[in-house]
């Protein structure tokens, strides 16, 4: 793998990460991250919805004229979500019904359109398609990382498995929307230090 | 780095019209197929959840198969699920609902013994703030309707009276159980009265 596509592939997962660097997406993120697995899930929804809409369209992105192309993309990506969200309703009953209005907003999700207009629609289909997958991984990385701190302090839980009694008192601020900004902001804290930013 | 002198279509209307076509053609033509593809599926993943919470309330034993035995009541999405054990009916699951969530419907499936006892309920559906009116799903709060008959008790919550513990801070969603479980007793009642007529005519 050449040097360029490396960059494309990696790019979203640390450097220009959605969740905590670009700040994309925050009303998925701070919305449905009450648990680890309500975050992993719609991580993964997103990054599958986005590689399908950067294949789509990087491989018509010559045959759209420019002044009607944010209409395709968007009837493009809005199609793809609403698969998404018949398949996740039929084979993943459970995690559909706890994402609920969640899935079909990943249709208005910056991150989608954002990448289909910033990277797809200027670059061949396999770059597209890295781009696609680091963007995704690291907003799954981000959601699902969200999802465990909020789950560990708001529920006393990780992925479910509780390692508190029934009627324990838990910090429920965390599993509130307050919560997850406070949560976010942490993170983004930590995230900082990691990548090196000094301020 | 990324090619940015790209060939595009010209935007004349002509042009924007067809890639506009082509691209809606193309959206119906996955969506139609994927909803056809998953139609049943989603269809049974429903009913296997009511199934199992229809089998959590009933209680003892039937050789019947409760949920697809229902009976469907009204428009509103009342449904009875009777257990069986031969031809007698030995306990009956009611689907019912309250408007008076905290956050919308609340849709529960309670189990009556034939005197009118519960003997316990499932909420399949709610929308209730999530540590908070969550609780009346879990057993602290639903245990304390299990025996009790809507027919003798004061089914109220402490505050407005009656002798049900409404969950700290979401008294709100506690009332809205109480209000789909008595929704569930009175068609219950109808029904039940419905039979015995029934019997007394055969008899």
């Amino acid at each position: 793998m050449d040097n360029q596509s490396l960059n494309n592939l990696t790019r979203g997962i640390i450097k220009e990460n959605p969740t905590f660097v670009m700040l994309l997406g925050m009303c998925p993120t701070l919305g449905v991250t009450t648990s680890a697995a309500n975050g992993l899930g719609m991580g993964l929804a997103t990054l599958f919805v986005l590689m399908l809409s950067n294949l789509a369209i990087s491989s018509v992105k010559s045959l759209i004229p420019d002044m009607v192309r944010i209409p395709c993309y968007i009837v493009i990506i809005a199609s793809f979500v609403t698969v998404v969200e018949l398949l996740m309703a039929a084979y993943l009953p459970g995690l559909h019904a706890k994402l609920g209005i969640f899935i079909p907003l990943i249709v208005v999700n910056c991150i989608i359109l954002g990448r289909a207009e910033a990277f797809a629609s200027k670059n061949n289909i396999l770059q597209s398609l890295f781009d696609a997958i680091g963007m995704g991984l690291g907003f799954t990385l981000g959601l699902t990382s969200l999802g465990i701190v909020r789950e560990i302090l708001g529920s006393g839980s990780l992925f479910g498995w509780s390692f508190v009694g029934e009627g324990a008192d838990t910090m429920l601020l965390f599993i509130m929307p307050p919560g997850a900004f406070l949560a976010l902001a942490g993170l983004i804290m930590i995230f900082n230090k990691i990548r090196g930013v000094a301020k | 780095m990324s090619n940015t002198n790209r060939k595009v279509l010209s935007s004349t209307l002509g042009h924007m019209i067809i890639a506009m076509v082509c691209v809606a053609a193309f959206s119906g033509a996955i969506l139609g197929f994927s909803y056809q593809i998953t139609k049943a599926p989603i269809e049974e993943a429903k009913n296997a959840r009511q199934a199992e919470a229809v089998l959590e309330v009933v209680p003892g034993e039937f050789d019947n198969n409760p949920f697809q035995d229902r009976i469907p009541i009204g428009h509103k999405g009342i449904e009875l699920y009777p257990a069986r054990q031969g031809s007698k009916i030995t306990s009956i699951a009611v689907k019912s609902y309250s408007n008076n969530g905290f956050s919308g419907r609340i849709e529960l499936i309670v189990g009556f013994l034939l005197d009118g006892t519960i003997t316990g309920y499932t909420v399949i559906e709610q929308k209730e703030t999530p540590g908070l009116g969550t609780k009346v799903t879990e057993s602290k709060f639903s245990n304390q309707f299990k025996g009790m008959n809507p027919r003798s008790h004061g089914f109220k919550v402490k505050q407005d009276g009656g002798e049900i513990d409404a969950v700290t801070s979401a008294t709100i969603s506690s009332r809205a159980v109480i209000d789909a479980i008595k929704r569930a007793y009175k068609n219950y009642t109808r029904f039940s009265t419905m039979t015995d007529d029934e019997e007394k005519d055969n008899g």
